[in-house]
């Protein structure tokens, strides 16, 4: 018996509804966030997270009040993420109910802002999302680099060093996603997974490019990942989340059933 | 209508525990407050709170929260202390190079290491963040329709150890075993967050709503949550 791996179903939300695109791209509707939310709770999800693909100044409002209605209604861990840039930013979500926020491009331009994050609200709630990519060619030693603008703009810097930098920073958990098989349900690149995962002493959650249960489980067993993100599959009722906790336990991972 | 004081000080996100109360007893007052007056009037005292030990007891000190911790205990109040809380009641954490607490309970909170590992000889990461299983070591009132065994939420890099055994209401495992909810008298404290513990969680504030902060078990009081 021993600390669960956790599944966490990811509500990508633009205009206030939660929507999924394929490489950011080609989008479909799923529904209302809080009725959305409120079905995976029902189904066991450990956590759930939520981001704001849009994260315009005028989106904020809504976005905040879907949290706050989100958190009176679903008794799970809440992070929120999307276009955070200032501590008065994690502020607003903390008090709407979020209970961790997961910041991204803004760690990129300012690394400085992860610790001031850390410092004022404790490394449990600081999340650093990495988009990464692999750079290196067939027959090279494999790398990856961080990207940004939903994995259009390179940034030169290294994926595992970034991690160890977030981690040395002050963030609590590293939420990686690997942008060349986002929404393209080839799985998880697990390389980078398994380097950044056996890099950093803090939990990481793999994202991008769950297809099947297979994926979830190579997440963990292979990629050495603490907890397994997934939009699409069950969004859209490929799977529910009791069946792919079933599963992930009849390969042998510890769940929360 | 009862009414129960969340104590705010300052450290981390209480309004998922004023809204989790909510959903389990609709009506109830929940009060977000350090105002003693406020505090000390109310049915029902949480200490509550995230983050870092050496900044919580010197929140809780300068806003004088040590004595009312002091006083509510003493009132016979239930008192029930979550995550930070628990940590904050024991004698001493070794946290930020080692810090003085409440010294409600006697023991320590414990770094749980940098070369923490499973049966299997995995390492283990820390914070011990997620859903671990919580057996029970005594009964309590707090346990009511609660299965032995079953999974609540954690974030925590320091654990407890009790130095009295009979104050033990549960542990868990995570490389180590170690205390996961602490009693005495009218004080249930837990190092879970039963606010984000789903079913479980909410049960056991559903549970902490009825108590009169008397330890023995009588079932005619218990009820069961139903979400």
């Amino acid at each position: 018996m021993a600390l669960a791996k956790r599944i966490i179903p990811c509500l990508d939300v633009e205009n206030g509804r939660v929507v999924k695109g394929v490489q950011f791209l080609d989008i479909r509707d799923a529904g209302d966030p809080v009725e959305v939310a409120k079905r995976y709770d029902e189904q066991g999800a450990d956590e759930i997270t939520f981001l704001d693909i849009t994260a315009t100044h005028e989106n904020r409002d809504t976005m905040v009040h879907t949290v706050e209605k989100m958190a009176s209604q679903v008794f799970i861990p809440l992070t929120v993420g999307g276009g955070i840039r200032t501590c008065d930013d994690i502020r607003t979500l903390l008090n709407a109910g979020a209970d961790k926020v997961s910041i991204n491009s803004a760690a990129v331009f300012n690394p400085e802002f992860v610790r001031e994050a850390a410092d004022r609200f404790g490394s449990q709630c600081i999340v650093v999302a990495i988009d990464a990519k692999k750079v290196s060619r067939p027959g090279e030693i494999e790398r990856w680099e961080i990207f940004t603008h939903g994995g259009r703009k390179p940034t030169g810097l290294d994926a595992i060093a970034w991690a160890k930098k977030m981690v040395a920073l002050g963030a609590g958990e590293i939420l990686l996603t690997s942008m060349d098989q986002d929404g393209v349900k080839k799985g998880y690149d697990l390389g980078v997974t398994r380097a950044i995962s056996t890099a950093v002493s803090v939990p990481v959650i793999a994202s991008g490019g769950v297809g099947n249960l297979d994926h979830l489980v190579a997440g963990i067993i292979e990629g050495k990942a603490d907890a397994v993100l997934a939009a699409s599959i069950f969004h859209f009722g490929e799977y529910s989340i009791p069946e792919a906790k079933r599963y992930m336990r009849s390969k042998g991972i510890e769940v929360r059933l | 209508m009862s009414s129960v004081a969340v104590i705010d000080y300052g450290m981390g996100n209480l309004h998922s525990v004023a809204k989790a109360l909510e959903f389990v007893q609709p009506g109830v007052e929940v009060r977000v407050t350090a105002d003693h007056d406020q505090i000390l009037s109310a049915d029902r005292v949480i200490l509550p709170g995230v983050g870092a030990i050496r900044d919580c007891m010197g929140e809780i000190r300068r806003l004088g929260i040590d004595a009312i911790v002091r006083e509510v205990i003493d009132s016979g109040k239930p008192f029930l202390a979550i995550c930070i809380g628990i940590q904050a009641l024991m004698a001493h954490s070794e946290e930020n190079g080692g810090v003085d607490c409440l010294d409600y309970f006697p023991g320590n909170a414990l770094f749980f290491g940098t070369s923490l590992q499973d049966a299997q000889g995995e390492r283990l990461k820390v914070p011990h963040m997620g859903w671990n299983q919580v057996w029970q070591s005594q009964p309590h009132p707090l346990w009511a329709n609660i299965d032995d065994g079953s999974r609540f939420y954690f974030v925590h890099s320091y654990h407890i150890h009790s130095a009295l055994p009979e104050q033990v209401c549960a542990r868990s495992e995570y490389g180590v075993e170690f205390d996961v909810a602490l009693t005495q008298n009218n004080v249930f404290a837990v190092q879970f967050h039963p606010e984000k513990s789903q079913n479980p969680g909410l049960q056991l504030l559903s549970n902490f709503l009825n108590w009169d902060g008397q330890p023995s078990c009588d079932p005619s009081t218990a009820s069961s949550h139903t979400h």
